[in-house]
């Protein structure tokens, strides 16, 4: 900073002086021609994706002489004569011929009407009157049928399934009554399934209960369902499944109910436990056993690899590693070479011996590292100092056996400095 | 699973009477006296629980180079095929064997519906098969798939291919049938080459109905096949004795280290790696 003021240069002439440059290029491609660039920052500083005037349309001929003219007009959808006014295109003096172009959607419904005397023979109902009667019917033609609407302007208050059912009775009842015979209006719909009032109600109730329904109702009812589709998926594996073993049921079942109901109140009758076992391969002996008496015919060195699979899956990848390749020190063949049924059994046991034994291996290695590293902590300390004496009876309690190997790691990790920890690490890889 | 064990049987009974006649150069075909009767066909849908029938088989291919006789497009003859593990008759439990091919011969699928279960043709190149075993109706519904990769040419390549010596690749492995039924026990009971247990006493078998064979004249077992010299021994014996010194030098392995570990919580101060020069 003194140079550059030695040298008299300003600072910041350089850096600014790029920005100056980049800023009004950009600004110049920026704005287009035509519209300001507040408008066109509108459309959001981006060109259209589609010209909004097709230039095909300017390229079009202009042969006809086309005026617009201000005139009146009649709507036949009215049924007052009511005259309005609009703008017209003329087209070479001629006027554009023709009803009002909207008056063909002014549909309606053909609401059926009934005399007199029809309605004396077919139509009375203890419910209803004839003047209620008329009037459902009236407010039919003037809403077009539209139940919610009829229900609200109707004078005396009826449900919407009872003026649609009142509706559709009286409609069938005429249908039936003027038909020349029964045959021809067997097609009709409405003979075909009447309206059923108390179906309705139900439906209706059923539907406003689902979309009423909470979350919370929404994801018990999943839960619920997943349950359901487990448990019949186990009725399943376990109707194949013949011959069963109490012990992994029960256990396998717990672990459903728990893992599908956290925390919930008793749930539903519909989930229940079936008391038999889900033969997978995975999971132990017994159960692989059964699988493979379940098949009817399988081979023998598919029965082996389904056991060992079985062994190993308590082991990590590392350590099966590591039984592998003691078996193929010790001149055995991974995959026996006459696979009889004594020699898979027998190979299946070795597999296990060395699995134990490297099992036991670790465990030593494991603690000799912490009693090494206990050794270790004395480095570079005097033997009097207090530290030394407290580990001897911290170490003396272990003369008994100790199940939690990290309690024991907890308890060396606590008194000694961090840097013996390195020692005992290598001593076990020189060990290897 | 269901059976469909009454239509078959009564097949066999209808031909029976010509079996008799030609069924002595089987000895593993029992000859019945009295047909089957109703009760038996009940009992046939029954299977034997805790009974476990074992038919040891081998499967491979031999392949031999044919020297001058060899084309770019034909080098070797090769033959697939499946044998009892002691060369003893298959039909007993096997119905039939379908060899898959590779796509490039002609009619790549290739059933065999009678022994020598074996496909023979002319390549250059080696591929996978598929053979899949086809058992009898009261045997196993389902088929039963192996794999078998065609090897023609020898693993060390030291100079040029001999016509002489093949190069054999054969697999043992044995074919289980967890719960047999009865009228598959029966028939099998004395059968050399399947392997059955000693049954549990008291089990009353019905009278085995042997399965009726086309070629009658035929052997179908491959003690004297052609291409019996080249087969490979298996030994269940080398590998037991392996498998067991392994497990005893584990043993000794495993017990050191035990005696170890109980010096280590005896002791309770885990023995040093190295002589410290910090020792108390």
């Amino acid at each position: 900073m003194d140079a550059k003021d030695i040298l008299g240069l300003h600072k910041t002439s350089f850096p600014s002086s790029i920005e100056k440059k980049s800023r009004p290029p950009k600004e110049s491609q920026r704005k287009p021609d035509g519209i300001s660039r507040e408008v066109y920052a509108l459309t959001g500083g981006m060109p259209p994706l589609m010209p909004s005037i097709d230039a095909f349309q300017l390229k079009k001929k202009h042969n006809e002489k086309v005026t617009w003219q201000w005139l009146p007009f009649t709507n036949s959808a009215r049924k007052d004569d009511l005259h309005l006014y609009h703008w017209v295109r003329i087209v070479n003096g001629v006027l554009p011929t023709g009803d009002y172009s909207f008056a063909k959607y002014n549909k309606s419904v053909d609401i059926i009407k009934y005399t007199a005397e029809e309605y004396e023979k077919y139509l009375t109902d203890p419910m209803w009157t004839k003047e209620e009667t008329d009037e459902l019917f009236d407010l039919c033609e003037r809403f077009d049928l539209r139940f919610v609407v009829i229900a609200d302007r109707f004078s005396s208050s009826r449900t919407v399934e009872e003026l649609k059912d009142r509706y559709y009775s009286v409609l069938r009842a005429i249908v039936l009554a003027r038909a020349a015979s029964s045959g021809d209006v067997a097609t009709h719909p409405l003979i075909k399934e009447p309206y059923n009032v108390s179906q309705e109600i139900e439906r209706k109730r059923a539907l406003s209960m689902v979309l009423s329904q909470t979350r919370q109702h929404e994801k018990r009812d999943e839960e619920v369902l997943i349950e359901a589709k487990r448990i019949a998926e186990l009725r399943m594996a376990s109707k194949v499944a013949e011959q069963s073993q109490l012990v992994v049921a029960t256990n396998a079942d717990a672990e459903v109910t728990e893992r599908a109901i956290p925390g919930e109140s008793p749930s539903p009758s519909n989930v229940q436990h079936p008391p038999m076992a889900v033969p997978s391969p995975i999971t132990d002996n017994a159960s692989t056993l059964a699988s493979l008496r379940m098949l009817r015919v399988y081979l023998r060195t598919y029965a082996l690899e389904q056991m060992v699979q079985v062994s190993n899956s308590t082991a990590g990848v590392r350590t099966i590693k590591r039984v592998e390749q003691t078996l193929q020190d010790l001149g055995i063949n991974l995959k026996p070479r006459v696979p009889t049924k004594a020699v898979c059994a027998e190979h299946l046991e070795l597999r296990r011996e060395i699995l134990t034994w490297l099992n036991l291996q670790k465990q030593v290695q494991y603690k000799e590292a912490e009693g090494s590293s206990y050794r270790d902590g004395t480095y570079g300390e005097t033997p009097d100092t207090p530290k030394d004496r407290t580990f001897i009876p911290d170490s003396l309690n272990f003369g008994g056996e100790r199940v939690g190997k990290k309690d024991q790691k907890r308890k060396g990790h606590g008194a000694q400095p961090t840097a013996a920890h390195k020692r005992p690490r290598k001593q076990k890889a020189s060990d290897l | 699973m269901s059976h469909s064990q009454t239509l078959p049987l009564k097949k066999q009974q209808a031909e029976n009477p010509s079996d008799d006649g030609s069924s002595a150069i089987k000895p593993s075909r029992l000859k019945i006296s009295l047909p089957s009767e109703d009760s038996d066909k009940k009992n046939v849908n029954k299977r034997v629980k805790d009974v476990e029938i074992c038919l040891p088989i081998v499967y491979g291919t031999i392949a031999f180079y044919l020297g001058r006789k060899a084309s770019e497009s034909q080098s070797h003859k090769w033959t697939v095929y499946v044998r009892g593990a002691s060369n003893e008759d298959l039909t007993a439990v096997v119905k039939r064997v379908v060899f898959q091919l590779h796509p490039s011969f002609n009619n790549p699928t290739r059933v065999v519906e009678s022994p020598p279960f074996e496909v023979s043709e002319c390549g250059w190149g080696e591929f996978e098969i598929a053979i899949s075993l086809f058992f009898h109706s009261d045997v196993c519904e389902k088929q039963l798939d192996l794999y078998h990769h065609l090897k023609l040419y020898p693993e060390d390549e030291s100079g040029p291919q001999t016509t002489k010596r093949p190069v054999v690749i054969e697999s043992y492995n044995e074919v289980v049938f967890p719960e047999p039924s009865e009228s598959f026990l029966a028939r099998v009971q004395n059968d050399p080459a399947v392997v059955v247990p000693r049954l549990p006493a008291g089990l009353n078998l019905p009278s085995p109905v042997p399965i009726d064979s086309r070629n009658d004249n035929e052997r179908g077992d491959t003690k004297d096949h052609p291409l019996s010299q080249w087969f490979l021994n298996f030994s269940e014996a080398d590998e037991l004795l392996k498998l067991a010194s392994a497990r005893q030098q584990v043993l000794v392995q495993a017990h050191i280290v035990k005696l170890r570990r109980q010096l280590n919580l005896l002791e309770g101060l885990p023995p040093a790696k190295q002589p410290s020069g910090y020792d108390l």
